[in-house]
Formats: structure tokens, sequence, C-alpha cells
């Protein structure tokens, strides 16, 4: 028979999933307003103006329009998994956050009980994310086979080939970062990291920076976006593997790849930049929630200035980075890495 | 009780899932049905107590491999008319191997050859799946690991000779 215990702890992480979950699904909505406002600042000009102060009720208006566009299916493309390709795109994006921690332990302040601030302890969770997170891919690929159409089915090839390509640079970036915090656990990995600044993954001289260089640059070419974002190069495909997608299911597209933008920046800050560690060790007052938040946020604004500072890769220089480059740096990072350690 | 009800959907679903691999016409469906199948494996590797093997198999075999697959099925097959099968009267042979194999396999699975044990481990030792995992590859199996890792070279060595050949004239 199950304990009370038990059915307690089974409502505590029900209601944490579904917390956690909503507000995922609420966060692209004021990240497009910032990716826009931020656009517009970058270009010198204004971004969207008209809806609200400093047009702050553009996504509600955009999210209307999405929900009231005609939902188009095209005559020759392979239905079913045309329905459910953004979704396939969608659930690993959501999937992931059951291993990400968001912090350690909260306490809520007039009941004095402590909220766990993460889903799962899992032991393999470095691990796990990367899994979970690559399977993104495929909502990408069989949405722009099924659409029966070339654009769309040149953006999934490029998209599966750019994925296999980076995916292993990211993956010896998080090997890298399991030999430095000597876990696969990330509420290990953050622990290890704690004290100040010095003992960040980020400052562990001289494989710290290459480790996240290469995490950086892999992640950015795995979440689609500039300067790698081959697989919907609007100049020559269109719109890439979505071009045939509109209204809701579009969006379920755009959603996960805000998601997993979000996803990264989190990523980054818990396994190079010490989670949610302070800095110095005298400002330990601030919560460590706000200066996980800081951080993430950080690497939001950064990911979006990349965005609109960088022009776009061609895709032979995509395939000589990942491979001539990434993987074979960070194979020989991986035996200095190993050296240091011994 | 829990794990036995679920052990069963995964397993239900992985053989439906497997014979579909087979039996649908397209290609692309059978990539979709594989990845299905291989989820279902990873589930049940779950079951066993194997976090590590379950997102090893997801990592590398649905993140990775079919994702190769399905670059190559798309590429190979553009057009839906050559979705027909080209057997080459190769499918008498394939049926009697595919029985052998079944036969072997099932002969190892009941006399309980199939089972390669890590030793004792207890519930505590087996939250450091990982390690145990790791341990045992590099030290008490390292010689068939080795050999594992020479044949993959290989195939990966024959593969850019087919490829090469093609391109001299």
């Amino acid at each position: 028979m199950p304990t009370l215990d038990l059915i307690l702890e089974v409502i505590l992480l029900t209601v944490k999933v579904a917390v956690l979950t909503q507000i995922i699904f609420a966060l692209p909505m004021p990240l497009t307003w910032l990716e826009r406002k931020i656009a517009g600042h970058i270009q010198v000009r204004l971004g969207p103006w008209r809806v609200g102060p400093h047009g702050i009720l553009q996504p509600f208006a955009d999210a209307i329009k999405l929900l009231f566009k005609e939902d188009i299916v095209p005559d020759k493309a392979d239905k079913i998994l045309f329905k459910i390709a953004p979704l396939i795109a969608m659930v690993p994006a959501f999937a992931v956050f059951a291993a990400i921690p968001l912090g350690d332990t909260f306490k809520i302040p007039v009941i004095g009980a402590e909220v766990k601030l993460y889903l799962s302890d899992m032991n393999v969770g470095a691990l796990y994310i990367l899994a979970i997170g690559g399977l993104s891919v495929y909502g990408m690929i069989l949405g722009g086979w099924a659409s029966n159409s070339k654009y769309a089915l040149l953006g999934g090839l490029r998209c599966s080939a750019q994925m296999i390509s980076y995916e292993i640079a990211v993956s010896f970036a998080v090997i890298g970062v399991v030999m430095l915090s000597n876990s696969l656990n990330l509420l290990e990995i953050v622990k290890s990291q704690g004290g100040s600044f010095l003992s960040w993954n980020f400052l562990y001289l001289p494989v710290g920076p290459v480790w996240f260089a290469i995490f950086l640059i892999g992640s950015v070419a795995e979440i689609n976006r500039i300067p790698f974002d081959l697989s919907e190069d609007e100049g020559t495909l269109s719109s890439g593997y979505h071009t045939e997608y509109s209204g809701m299911r579009f969006s379920f597209f755009m959603l996960a790849e805000y998601v997993a933008m979000v996803t990264v920046s989190i990523l980054s800050v818990i396994f190079f930049f010490g989670g949610w560690n302070a800095p110095f060790a005298f400002l330990s007052f601030i919560p460590p929630i706000a200066w996980f938040m800081g951080k993430v946020c950080f690497f939001i604004y950064f990911f979006m200035w990349v965005r609109f500072t960088l022009p776009r890769y061609r895709y032979d220089q995509l395939m000589k980075i990942g491979w001539k480059i990434l993987i074979p740096l960070s194979l020989v990072n991986i035996l200095i890495t190993g050296l240091m350690l011994i | 009780m829990f794990e036995q009800f679920f052990f069963y959907i995964f397993a239900t679903v992985a053989i439906v899932s497997a014979i579909c691999v087979i039996s649908v016409r397209n290609p692309v469906h059978s990539a979709v049905f594989l990845i299905v199948c291989l989820l279902q494996v990873a589930a049940i590797f779950v079951l066993l107590r194997s976090p590590f093997l379950a997102a090893a198999q997801v990592f590398i075999y649905v993140g990775a491999v079919m994702v190769l697959f399905l670059f190559a099925v798309m590429v190979l097959d553009m057009g839906k008319a050559h979705w027909k099968e080209h057997l080459h009267g190769q499918s008498a042979p394939a049926a009697v191997l595919a029985g052998i194999l079944f036969i072997l396999l099932g002969y190892m699975a009941l006399k309980g050859r199939m089972t390669a044990p890590l030793g004792t481990y207890n519930e505590a030792a087996l939250v450091k799946n990982t390690e145990v995992v790791g341990r045992a590859l590099f030290t008490k199996y390292i010689f068939p690991f080795e050999v594992v890792s020479v044949i993959l070279l290989l195939a990966l060595v024959g593969a850019i000779a087919l490829v090469m050949r093609e391109k001299r004239p």
C-alpha cells in the first residue's frame, strides 16, 4: 500500500510539473517581445511599438493571430506525420526540464517549508539532457519531409546533418565538464563549483574556456540559431523545414526553439558558470535563485545579441567548423583535461 | 506489480512497432517505428534500474543513429515511385538465416548464456550505475570491449573505402 508520505510526494511532484510547464509555456511570449525589441535597438529602430506601451502587448496580439489563423495541411503532405511533427519538436524541449535543477532548495518565507527546486535528482542528468534534447530534431526532420515540398525537405536534411555534426562536439564538451566536476549529476556539478568564481568550470585554466567555447558554438548550432540557422535559411529556403506550416502548428516549432534557447542558457550557467553559486563569498546573502536567474538572463540576452550581429555561415563552412575544428579540438582538450586531472 | 504493468506496456509497444518497421511500405515510416521501438527498449532499461544504459540508448541509437538513417532514407529515395521492394531473390536465404539466428538466440536465452553477470551489487551500489558499468567495462570486460571497438573501426574504414572506390575512375 502507498503510504501518506508517498502520496504527498506524488502530489507535490505533480504540482511542480504543472507549474514548471506553465512557466515554460508562457516564457516564449516575453522572449519574442524581448528579441524583437533588442533586434530593433541593435539595428537602430524602435521594434514593436504600437500595441500597448513600448509594444509590450505585441506577444498577445501575435498569439491571438496565430490561434485564429487557418491550419493549412498541404494536399500532398504525409498527413499524420505533418500533424504530429510540431509536437515531436515540442515535447523533448519540455521533457528536458525533468533533469534541470533551478536551484537547490527554497524556503517559503511564511510557512517555513522547504521546497526542492528540481524535479528529479537524476544521477545521469547530463546524459539524459543530451539524449532527450537531441530528440527535438526529429520534429524538424519529419516536419520537413512530411510537408512534401522542396524547401521544407532541404531544410529537414540540413537540420539532420547539422545535428549529427554538432552533437558530437557538444557531447565532448559535456564530457569535459563531467571530468572536471567528477559527476553526471547536475546538482553535484553545481556543488563542485561552489565558493568563489575562481572554482567555476569556466575558469579551470587552460581547458575551461575552450570547453565553454565548444559548448557554446555547438549549442547555437543545435538550436538552429544564427549564425547556424541553415535549416531555415530564409534567403535560400524561404523558411526551411516549417515553410508549409501555419497557425498553431508553426507556433509550436517557434515555442520549441525558444524553450531550447532557454535550456541552453541554463545549461551554460550550470556547466560553466557555477549555477546558483555567488561569484564572491561575501555576496552570498543574495538568494541563489537570483544569481541563477541573472546569469540565465545574461545568456538569453547574449544569444539574441549574437543573432542580430553575426551573418549566417555557408553550409560548407558549417560542416568545416563542426568536423575539422570543433571535433579535433575537443579530442585534444579531453587529453589535456585528463592529464591535468591525474 | 507496477513494474510488471509498465514492462508489459513497453514490451507490447516495442514488439508492435518492431513488426510495423518491417511491414509498412514507406521507409520513412519504418524509421519512425524503429525510433518508437528503440525508445521502448530504453524505457525497459529504466525499469531494470540501469538509467545509464537507458540514456545511452536514447542518446546513441535514437539521437544519432536514427537521424543518420532518416538522412540516408530521405536522400536516397526522394521520389515515391521508387518505394518498391528490391529483394533480388534474397528472401529465401534471408528467411533461413533469420530462422537460424532466432533459434540460436532462443537456445542461448533459455540456457541462460545471454547474461554477463556484473557480480553482486546491492541497491545502493546500483545508484552509482555509471561507475559500475564503467568499471566493469574497463576491467573485467576490457578484452571484448576492445575487440568491439576494433570491429567498429574496421566497419568505418570499410565504409569509407567503398565510397572512395566509386570516385576514382
